[in-house]
């Protein structure tokens, strides 16, 4: 069985050392409770109730799968009491605010957390996973009553929370949902229709399932401005808030999936279930949007969980399995065999991993902190830059860390040879977990879109522009440091070449629309080498200045993976930039017929 | 009835022991440290005690450099109602060995008066398995170690211990010592509001020369080595083999 240890020396370095998060939560509002000792102490407690209790159960989920029976749906054995535990804990509602009865602690740190949740058992992880993003839908636009009845149960994880949003024809066009609300005259709606894929649709995790449901009024205009949001509870809250009568909407089956077997990925069928209107009329795409940031960030740190516990049990298994001699001599002649990690290329797939998950880590935290300050911070300034950043990071986030999580999970399954291939191992489930976060809330071409056309080219690159110029102020400020040239110099070059690349794009797609979406997924892939390469180079001048103490081994490791990240994985911008550069004619030339004629008769 | 529980920071049960490449100590940098196991036992059982009303405080104490007050805090964490450090850094870089720290507890039980005292029956560092028993010499306290049950009946305490072949039941007049084994109870996890609730709770700190207690080591540490690397086994043709290198080989039968 796979084993995992919660990386909370990596996360100090890059929390504490790298981004100054102590000073960071102490300027939040409330962010004294965030003190350095009590952050520590929850990152352990956190680190020891996913190891324990969620690990464990990870293979046997898998294995197991979701039952379906009589309308209801049982989750694998064990996952039920882990779950009572976490709500026991506290854990659901740590970043939440007091007044719905959360702790009030910074959403970064519930982002760390979740990172272990993820590494140990994401199909569970996706259980409570989208509660947060219904409780937060409900806190911006749901009304007062519909905050006292779902919200704070939502907080605690006493109800979980669910996102309606995709049917059988469409998911990334919402506008095409057939779903209908029909207002029953008290105010409340009849929600009728089929959503599919729907994650934690139904299980006895919870004593209640709050669903938010994307639907049409029977006046709303055609496509996309016609969506309305709506909340529509498994069991209505009787007259003290707790579950009473049983809502029209069931479970018509389960899907059948290649991976998150533990987790109940259900149909939906909604028959005049009662449900109520959040938000005004037809703005429910917006509305959504609030919980489907989240969600992407989210997806974004389960790839970057994944990758770490692929990378953690390949590196166990490397150094202990002994097969063949180094190439220059034997490393352990008193053994039959040197142990692989002698090999340059099991090096080169264990530093992917480790490049990936360490660098994503940073990338992650980075955002994390700007979430912090698009919710807290005081200035408004300060919160609009926060804002805009986030929002050209999280397309990279999500895409970018599943993308290379799908790569670094695969590297996994190889340093083991063919014991990767065996499900006993462990190693192919985190191959086929890490599948579905390159598809579910938003595929990568679609996140490639978001960034490329919706935050980079229609702010007319000024967004992008606030990274850059901070990439420039770093990249100037250490230009005169010798020890940095390797990092520095090549990150110069790719920064300033990112905003030429963006104009070419951007003057093409003048004359061609079909050039944005034919660079796209080139330039979102472009986008993250450049961004993870501005924290490695970060992360090295940190460990550069820590040299000399009794921790120089840390910071030495740390140095030389990110010389390997510049030097064998930063090289890909190449091919990504020629790839931008080729535009879009060799994908629109070919027609639709035509690609079948090696067939077709 | 006020319980004072001991407890010792420790390298974490997970982490994979490494030896200084000079043998002279077990290697602790950057290495991930807790509360040693048996000590959770015991902040367990009385937190157990005080939920069950026979209990009305728990005072969590350690012995050790500053950083141990995490464990004092996970203590708080876990039910303990305030907590006593006894800073050692002051005096000595190395570890305070058992007598001293049962000595340093010893003038902690005479300033709490607690009616019980619950220690872990031993540390997975150094694995002595003393300091419990040279409280209750120092302080002239009966003592139930190794226990797998505790019950409070009035002034007397009902201790079932693990020994040997079996159990053995022992009452005890109160106040009393009481050390853990491992199936006593089983730790809880720490809640994430009590996390947050602990750092408000109070944390006193002493030093050994405040309670006139000597700390330099006595014992000198020679070597550190790591256990013999196993070596692999091998296949016996038949049972006859088998017992002739039993006999002539290993010489474990005759």
């Amino acid at each position: 069985m796979p084993d995992y240890q919660a990386p909370l020396r990596d996360l100090r370095f890059v929390m504490d050392e790298m981004l100054d998060f102590p000073a960071h939560y102490a300027r939040l509002p409330g962010g004294e409770e965030a003190s350095p000792d009590v952050v520590n102490a929850i990152l352990a407690e956190g680190a020891r109730f996913t190891r324990e209790v969620l690990l464990p159960l990870n293979q046997s989920g898998d294995r197991e799968g979701c039952l379906l029976e009589g309308g209801e749906v049982k989750a694998p054995k064990g996952f039920k009491e882990a779950y009572r535990q976490y709500v026991e804990g506290g854990w659901p509602s740590l970043s939440a605010e007091p007044e719905f009865g959360g702790q009030g602690l910074p959403h970064s740190l519930g982002m760390v957390l979740s990172e272990m949740i993820c590494a140990t058992n994401l199909a569970w992880g996706m259980y409570p996973g989208l509660s947060h993003g219904a409780a937060d839908a409900l806190r911006h636009h749901g009304s007062d009553e519909q905050k006292a009845s779902y919200l704070t149960k939502l907080v605690e994880g006493v109800w979980t929370g669910t996102m309606c949003l995709t049917e059988p024809h469409c998911g990334t066009d919402l506008g095409l949902i057939k779903t209908r609300a029909v207002p029953t005259g008290d105010g409340a709606y009849e929600i009728s229709g089929t959503k599919i894929f729907i994650s934690a649709g139904e299980h006895d995790l919870a004593e209640n399932i709050v669903h938010l449901v994307l639907a049409k009024l029977p006046d709303a205009p055609e496509g996309s401005k016609g969506i309305s949001l709506f909340v529509v509870p498994k069991f209505l809250p009787d007259a003290d808030g707790n579950p009473g009568e049983r809502n029209g909407v069931t479970c018509g089956s389960l899907e059948h999936k290649m991976g998150i077997h533990g987790n109940a990925t259900c149909v939906m069928n909604f028959d005049a279930a009662r449900g109520f209107l959040v938000g005004p009329p037809n703005k429910g795409l917006a509305c959504m949007f609030t919980m489907m940031n989240v969600a992407r960030i989210g997806v974004g740190i389960q790839g970057l969980g994944l990758m770490e516990a692929s990378f953690q049990n390949a590196l166990a298994y490397a150094r202990d399995r002994l097969q063949m001699r180094a190439l220059s001599g034997a490393r352990e002649p008193a053994k039959p065999a040197d142990p692989i990690i002698v090999h340059p290329d099991v090096r080169r797939m264990l530093l992917t991993q480790k490049a990936f998950a360490e660098g994503g880590r940073m990338l992650v935290m980075y955002t994390a902190k700007l979430v912090d300050l698009v919710e807290h911070d005081q200035d408004a300034a300060e919160r609009e830059r926060a804002e805009a950043l986030l929002g050209l990071l999280t397309p990279v986030v999500k895409a970018f860390l599943t993308e290379v999580g799908f790569e670094a999970t695969n590297e996994g399954v190889q340093v083991l040879g063919g014991h990767g291939f065996i499900r006993e191992w462990g190693m192919e489930q985190f191959v086929r977990d890490a599948r579905i976060t390159r598809l579910y809330e938003g595929t990568t071409g679609v996140q490639a879109l978001d960034l490329l056309g919706r935050k980079v080219l229609m702010s007319q690159g000024e967004t992008l522009k606030l990274f850059t110029k901070e990439i420039h102020k770093f990249c100037q400020a250490k230009a005169g440091d010798p020890a940095l040239k390797e990092f520095i110099e090549p990150l110069a070059k790719l920064n300033a070449e990112w905003g030429e690349l963006t104009m070419e794009v951007g003057m093409k797609a003048m004359h061609d629309r079909e050039e944005v979406g034919a660079a796209s997924v080139d330039f979102l892939m472009y986008s993250g080498y450049v961004t993870l390469a501005y924290l490695w180079a970060r992360a090295a001048k940190q460990a550069q200045r820590s040299l000399g103490g009794d921790e120089d081994a840390f910071y030495k490791a740390k140095l030389d993976t990110a010389r390997f990240f510049y030097q064998r994985l930063l090289p890909r911008t190449r091919a990504h930039a020629q790839m931008i550069q080729a535009g879009a004619a060799s994908l629109m030339t070919i027609s639709a017929e035509d690609f079948g004629l090696g067939f077709e008769i | 009835m006020k319980i004072l529980v001991a407890v010792k920071r420790v390298i974490d049960y997970n982490v994979k022991i490494r030896v200084k490449p000079d043998n002279s100590d077990v290697d602790l940098t950057n290495v991930k440290m807790a509360m040693n196991p048996f000590c959770e036992i015991a902040v367990e059982e009385a937190v157990r005690l005080k939920e069950r009303g026979v209990a009305s405080e728990v005072v969590a104490v350690t012995v050790g450099p500053k950083a141990a007050q995490e464990q004092l805090r996970t203590a708080l964490a876990l039910g303990a109602d305030r907590a006593i450090h006894i800073n050692t850094s002051a005096e000595t870089d190395e570890k305070v060995e058992s007598l001293a720290v049962a000595k340093l507890l010893q003038k902690v039980v005479e300033e709490e008066q607690p009616q019980l005292v619950i220690l872990g029956k031993q540390a997975i560092d150094t694995d002595n398995n003393q300091t419990g028993q040279m409280l209750a010499a120092l302080t002239g306290l009966p003592q139930g170690t190794f226990a797998s049950e505790v019950k409070v009946e009035g002034d007397k305490l009902q201790v079932t211990r693990e020994i040997d072949g079996g159990l053995q039941t022992v009452a005890l007049s109160l106040p009393a010592i009481v050390t853990t084994d491992l199936r006593l109870n089983e730790p809880r996890y720490a809640k994430l509001p009590d996390i947050m609730k602990a750092k408000k709770k109070p944390l006193a700190t002493q030093t050994p020369a405040e309670l006139g207690v000597e700390v330099a080591s006595k014992v000198t540490l020679l070597k550190v080595e790591s256990p013999a690397e196993r070596q692999g086994g091998i296949k016996v043709g038949s049972v006859d083999e088998l017992v002739e290198k039993l006999k002539n080989e290993a010489k474990v039968i005759s």
